[in-house]
């Protein structure tokens, strides 16, 4: 069965799986922070995502602001918009049954979504790479744009798990996702620390968003295709870890890569085949893990 | 310092509060002063728990009124009361399993002046020190407690609210435990601490405040209570 493969396609396949694993690592990880302080399962944030490479694509075309522009403003906006957010649907709900919170988010990923498809259709817009090019490695080749894709996200990625266990923010932000109120009774401004974790995991979609921009076509349904694979991610790396979440995402893109080399009939079902598997064997890691 | 003339510090009237629907105090009356350590005895269930939770707002579906330093703590949001002196160390110690001791102990911010140094917690609570960078949950039970109790004297609140220190622990820590709160009240903090074991509580109190039902049944002093502990152990249901 491993006849005719060849190094250029195993290698072109990992290199895939690679930026597909960074875009799910970037996305589980925001996702994860999220869950594990606030319990809100943010089915947003696929449109958040989206929203991230739209504000790129808007600022190019509309105000001349090129990609490495984008990089620092479309976050900023899209966490912008996920303070907004908190402070106006999820603060109301925030002691209901988290059922509520994760049908909102729901409601609120049609509703952008809708709206950006009013205004821009659903075909796709098209952003081109501000990074052309490439080097020939021998084996295989190298798109400068996929290796700025990969280092930057493994930065991100590194530099937001420091964040959370090497600094004192993300003490409060640890300690809070096992008990909020002790935390909030030392002092503590816990619910402004909500809203902001909410926007920090907010932008970090955005930010996926304005990555993806070049590589995928900037239409209003790239994050609900790719939410469906984010969500198994989050699943197998345990709900709320930030470290599984990290290294699920990469190991997933990998394999999946792999997949598609060698059984490419199953690069589809591979990572829900994997979430069935660790579901049946390790529940319990998915409902109380919290750990790393 | 602004109080009422005859030194009370807190001052909770008519407190009632919920669980959602189910109501668990039913109009709580008592005083503290400053510089006393007052317990909070009762059967369980009886809302002692609540009534610390109620005061620091982690109960938030409360009504009456709770007055600390004159000013009404009903409406603030628990970091709110905080801030304005109050600290709590919960039953369950509440102690971080995924931080370290050191992590664990120098989490509360200082808020007013006066709080304990980093340095004056190690030597005030040794055996942290020695276990600085454990897993907090991998410390004994009585460590987690001194711990819970260390790190709530970082901020600077003078008011202590103590959840049950000495549950679940060995004679000889609990013995320890009721030296360090009562070093804790020579230090000048004002303790307002819940508990069942009625041997603990006498040996550390100034007064005593029966709860039964979600309500004050009585008050004692020390030495009334040493002249009426069979009384008393019938609220207890010992």
């Amino acid at each position: 069965m491993f006849d005719g493969i060849t190094p250029q396609l195993l290698f072109g396949q990992l290199l895939i799986g690679f930026i597909n694993g960074s875009f799910y690592a970037m996305l589980a990880m925001g996702l994860a922070i999220i869950f594990g302080l606030m319990r809100v399962v943010n089915f947003a944030h696929g449109a958040q995502y989206m929203l991230g490479a739209f504000v790129a694509w808007l600022l190019l075309n509309i105000f001349g602001v090129p990609y490495w522009g984008a990089l620092f403003i479309a976050p900023v906006v899209v966490a912008a918009f996920g303070l907004v957010m908190e402070r106006l649907i999820l603060k109301p709900i925030a002691n209901l049954d988290h059922l509520y919170s994760l049908l909102i988010t729901y409601a609120a990923t049609l509703v952008i979504e809708g709206l950006i498809r009013q205004r821009y259709g659903s075909t796709g817009l098209p952003y081109s790479s501000p990074l052309p090019g490439g080097v020939n490695l021998g084996f295989m080749f190298m798109p400068w744009y996929r290796l700025w894709v990969v280092l930057f996200s493994a930065v991100t990625c590194l530099g937001t798990w420091l964040l959370i266990e090497h600094t004192k923010l993300g003490a409060y932000l640890r300690a809070a996702n096992q008990a909020p109120e002790i935390v909030e009774s030392f002092g503590i401004n816990v619910p402004r620390m909500v809203t902001l974790t909410y926007a920090f995991g907010v932008g970090l979609a955005g930010l996926s968003g304005v990555l993806a921009a070049p590589i995928y076509q900037v239409s209003p349904s790239m994050g609900s295709t790719l939410m469906i694979t984010i969500f198994a991610v989050v699943v197998i790396g345990g709900m709320g870890s930030i470290v599984g979440a990290i290294v699920t995402g990469y190991v997933l893109g990998i394999l999946e890569g792999l997949t598609k080399v060698f059984y490419p009939e199953g690069a589809n079902l591979v990572i829900f085949f994997i979430m069935l598997v660790v579901l049946i064997f390790r529940p319990g890691v998915q409902l109380n893990g919290k750990g790393n | 310092m602004p109080h009422d003339a005859d030194g009370t510090l807190l001052a909770v009237d008519n407190l009632k509060a919920w669980y959602a629907e189910s109501q668990a105090l039913h109009g709580v009356n008592f005083k503290v002063k400053k510089g006393e350590l007052v317990t909070l005895i009762g059967r369980n269930g009886a809302g002692k728990s609540t009534t610390l939770r109620s005061i620091m707002g982690i109960v938030r579906n409360r009504q009456g009124s709770i007055k600390f330093e004159g000013q009404e703590l009903i409406g603030l949001r628990t970091f709110q009361i905080a801030r304005k002196g109050i600290a709590w160390c919960p039953e369950e110690r509440g102690i971080f399993s995924d931080l370290s001791v050191r992590e664990n102990l120098t989490l509360p911010p200082h808020l007013i002046e006066g709080g304990m140094t980093d340095d004056e917690l190690m030597e005030a609570f040794p055996n942290l020190k020695a276990r600085a960078s454990s897993g907090g949950t991998q410390l004994s039970g009585g460590e987690q407690q001194m711990l819970a109790i260390a790190r709530i004297l970082r901020n600077g609140c003078k008011f202590l609210l103590l959840d049950e220190p000495s549950e679940g622990l060995a004679p000889v820590i609990v013995k320890e435990i009721g030296n360090q709160i009562r070093q804790l009240k020579a230090r000048g903090y004002t303790i307002l601490l819940v508990e069942q074991n009625l041997n603990f509580a006498r040996a550390v109190a100034d007064r005593h405040v029966v709860i039964e039902h979600g309500q004050v049944v009585d008050q004692l002093t020390n030495e009334e209570l040493a002249a009426n502990v069979d009384r008393v152990k019938t609220y207890l249901g010992v």
